[in-house]
């Protein structure tokens, strides 16, 4: 409802508010950018109306202060009020700015808690993309595509082709479906690090030991662009996120190439004798 | 008013000599003094570090600062300076004992000994830290020193070992003050100043030293387990050997927030005396005022986690903590409406002291709602570890914080010094700082929904805006802070003689009975506060 209500802003005023979606849609922040980025994932819709629905409720109350303030000031200063009141106690009002809070929280409380789960996990993943944090960089798994792993690292600002992002383009995007229950599976080699895409309103932290757990369904094919998010040593600043998203088809064709393009990575399968072969297969 | 012979008491003014007065001081006032004027230097090392920053983060690209290493230790070193040695020495410390025993008529604190040795443990802290800075590589890990990143295998070399040392060696300090304050609050008050009689600054210091005394022992247990983790073979934190890395942001939290409170209540308190003085009326609520702070006090012990809403727990806790979090908007709530209802029917004065004060309450707000944005654990999902956070604390905790003390010392400063602050100055001190101050910080909101990270060096271009505003916020917010420099330079100097009570009616508290400056000794007869009203 929200953003239909944001619909009825001019455009032009809009565009001040959210980055522009064309029709490749690319997934980054813009100058004097105002507001979050437009949403493009189940998730990150419902916290972006969430958002919306907090930024109009906070505005209303900073104003409502500022206004008493205002009122307060000219009516009661030395000069229009020189001789004070002596009232310390007035127990309805009091009553009523404990209670009316509250209720505002509980207002709150209710969409944000919807989002909170809708975002969390899903039941019917239809793949797996697993994401290992490293000191300074990304490695991705597709468990369900043979294994495919490979690691995406920053490119230097000197070797930038024409229309890559500077501190956001890496060697070997991700690549995802679009419309697919995508279940990822977070974690790291060595510190904490932060999987971060503010667009699809994903933010968990890969943390050595564990196994983090959420999900994604990415609505439309673009770039999708994010940065690590947990101060992890000297390049914290320097291992972005860049999520490829292709519609099916285009996909399976995408994961048919990458099977032979990363089979023989060095990176790629350390362990199991099976994937080994498999990989020999796909070079012959 | 309510003591006038010890006002008068001018044959106990004997001060000891230069040396032993300064460095063996058990003088609460001369302690007090000590710490403000720690805190300032303090102010000075922080704020330097900052403002180097800004000029880092000024335009895209590298332009100072090509070690990274040392952005992440100029970022460790100032937050770490701004709490622990600038904030709390100038609330607590200084403005705590300095205005306590006067508020209370107590001739001094409970255990003057104890207080000399908190406040220089509070300076081996500081030097310690300034050391870890330098030694080695520097702690590049944050103020919130994260395991593993802050483990030896990621930080080999002493600095961190210093810098968990000079946490130690302040947390000790802390300690001892806490308890010197809540033993002097419950033993010391005058005759007839019951608990529910006592000025709210007192109130707010009381429960900001509980506080430390719960929270502080299990920083210090945390840190304890990194130092053996890091030296003696533990293994509290390494997955890798069966320990959690989250066990670490547990500890550390339920200690970091509480935290967070311990720097803002003594502003609480500040605010509510200079509302209520320079609105000729007492406190509206002041029950409800009492008691909101001890909520804040207690709900802040248990929204901890609310830090770590990225750390995979588990949907249900993260639904308690965003409920829980959110709690904490009711205190607060009451706290801003029963100040805004104090100066309604007021005769108000718009003193150097109340335009802070007015400035804190309308920041604080602005603060506070963004607050409630990050109390919900799916807005996280989005704002976690962005500039949005930093905008957030920046004005809740780092603006609000010193702008009560600055408000407590414009208000305090003739008592302290005898000598009232130059007025037009002082007017152009505050104009210029609170510009400077939203210019820097205001603008960081929206680099933070954006998307902009914490703690980086370079950003994409994007960023460049904002970030460039946000800078030059900087630069004017230092030429607001070499301004009240000037101010205290020139208030020592040559500043105008003040009356005992220079604020008149509105100031009802016991320390407008006694001389100003304050006499060495004051209150050596308890002043008899039996039926008198609240002291508010």
């Amino acid at each position: 409802m929200l953003k239909r209500l944001f619909a009825l802003i001019p455009a032009g005023v809009l565009g001040l508010f959210a980055s522009v979606a064309n029709a490749d849609t690319v997934m980054r922040s813009k100058p004097w950018q105002l507001w979050l980025q437009d949403p493009k994932s189940p998730s990150a819709e419902a916290v972006y109306d969430l958002n919306v629905y907090l930024l109009v409720i906070e505005v209303v109350i900073v104003l409502f202060v500022l206004a008493l303030m205002c009122y307060i000031l000219l009516r009661f200063n030395e000069k229009a009020n020189p001789v004070p009141s002596k009232t310390t106690h007035n127990t309805l009002l009091e009553v009523v700015w404990t209670a009316v809070p509250i209720l505002i929280l509980v207002v709150i409380a209710v969409p944000s808690l919807k989002a909170l789960y809708l975002a969390d996990h899903t039941t019917d993943a239809e793949m797996t993309l697993k994401v290992t944090g490293n000191q300074w960089y990304w490695s991705y798994t597709y468990p369900d595509h043979d294994e495919i792993e490979f690691d995406s690292i920053i490119i230097e600002e000197e070797d930038l082709k024409e229309g890559q992002p500077r501190l956001l383009s890496v060697d070997n995007p991700v690549y995802l479906p679009v419309g697919t229950n995508v279940r990822l599976l977070l974690s790291s080699n060595d510190v904490i690090h932060n999987w971060a895409v503010p667009s699809l309103a994903i933010k968990l932290d890969t943390m050595p030991g564990r196994t983090n757990e959420t999900w994604v369904s990415i609505n439309e094919p673009g770039d999708y662009y994010g940065m690590c998010s947990e101060l992890c040593g000297v390049n914290h600043g320097f291992m972005p996120i860049h999520i490829k998203a292709l519609p099916k088809e285009e996909f399976a064709k995408w994961v048919a190439k990458a099977k032979v393009e990363f089979a023989s990575n060095d990176n790629a399968p350390k362990s199991t004798t099976v994937r080994l072969a498999k990989a020999d297969v796909a070079t012959r | 008013m309510a003591n006038e012979a010890a006002a008068h008491d001018h044959h106990d003014d004997h001060k000891p000599a230069f040396w032993t007065r300064w460095l063996c001081s058990t003088n609460h006032k001369d302690i007090g003094t000590l710490y403000l004027a720690t805190s300032m230097i303090a102010a000075i090392v922080g704020g330097l570090m900052s403002w180097y920053l800004r000029l880092e983060l000024a335009e895209p690209g590298i332009q100072f600062i090509d070690d990274f290493q040392f952005y992440n230790v100029l970022v460790t070193a100032h937050g770490f300076v701004m709490v622990f040695f600038v904030v709390m020495p100038a609330m607590i410390g200084g403005f705590g004992n300095w205005f306590v025993p006067l508020m209370i008529g107590a001739p001094d604190m409970a255990f003057p000994r104890m207080n000399n040795i908190s406040f220089w443990l509070l300076a081996a802290g500081l030097i310690l830290l300034i050391m870890s800075a330098l030694i080695g590589d520097g702690p590049g890990t944050g103020w919130t020193v994260y395991p593993p990143l802050s483990s030896s295998d990621f930080h080999p070399g002493p600095s961190v070992d210093f810098g968990i040392l000079a946490l130690h060696v302040a947390g000790a300090s802390s300690i001892l003050g806490a308890i010197n304050l809540i033993v002097t609050i419950f033993n010391m008050r005058a005759p007839g100043m019951t608990i529910h009689r006592m000025p709210l600054f007192v109130w707010a210091i009381l429960i900001t030293a509980i506080l430390l005394l719960l929270a502080l022992p299990v920083l210090a247990g945390a840190l304890t387990m990194l130092l053996t983790d890091r030296n003696f073979g533990t293994a509290f934190f390494n997955p890798a050997e069966g320990g959690d890395p989250i066990l670490w942001q547990h500890l550390f939290w339920f200690f970091g927030h509480p935290e967070v409170y311990i720097i803002i209540l003594p502003a609480f308190g500040i605010i509510s005396q200079v509302i209520s003085t320079f609105s000729r009326k007492p406190i509206f609520g002041y029950l409800g005022m009492a008691y909101a702070m001890s909520a804040i006090g207690v709900v802040g012990f248990v929204v901890w986690a609310h830090h770590m809403y990225t750390v995979g727990l588990s949907v249900d806790t993260r639904a308690y903590f965003t409920a829980a979090t959110m709690v904490i908007a009711v205190p607060t709530g009451i706290k801003i409406f029963s100040w805004l209802a104090t100066m309604w029917g007021g005769s108000i004065k718009l003193e150097v002291p109340m335009l802070y004060a007015l400035a804190f309450i309308f920041l604080f707000v602005v603060g506070g709602v963004t607050g409630i944005t990050l109390a919900n654990a799916s807005a996280d999902l989005v704002m976690h570890d962005t500039y949005y956070v930093v905008a957030h604390f920046h004005y809740v905790m780092g603006l609000a914080a010193i702008l009560g003390m600055f408000s407590g010392f414009y208000y305090w400063i003739g008592k302290m010094s005898g000598r009232q602050y130059p007025q037009a100055l002082s007017k152009l001190q505050f104009w210029v700082f609170i510009i400077g101050v939203n210019i820097l910080f205001f603008p960081q909101h929206f680099s933070g929904l954006a998307g902009m990270p914490r703690r980086i060096p370079d950003y994409p271009d994007a960023y460049a805006g904002w970030n460039y505003l946000s800078s030059v916020g900087a630069l004017i917010t230092a030429v607001g802070t070499i301004l009240f420099f000037v101010v205290l330079w020139k208030t020592l100097r040559s500043g105008e003689k003040v009356a005992d009570n220079q604020w008149g009616e509105g100031a009802t508290t016991l320390e407008w009975t006694v001389a100003s400056p304050a006499p060495f000794h004051t209150f050596e007869d308890s002043p008899d506060m039996t039926g008198k009203a609240p002291a508010e």
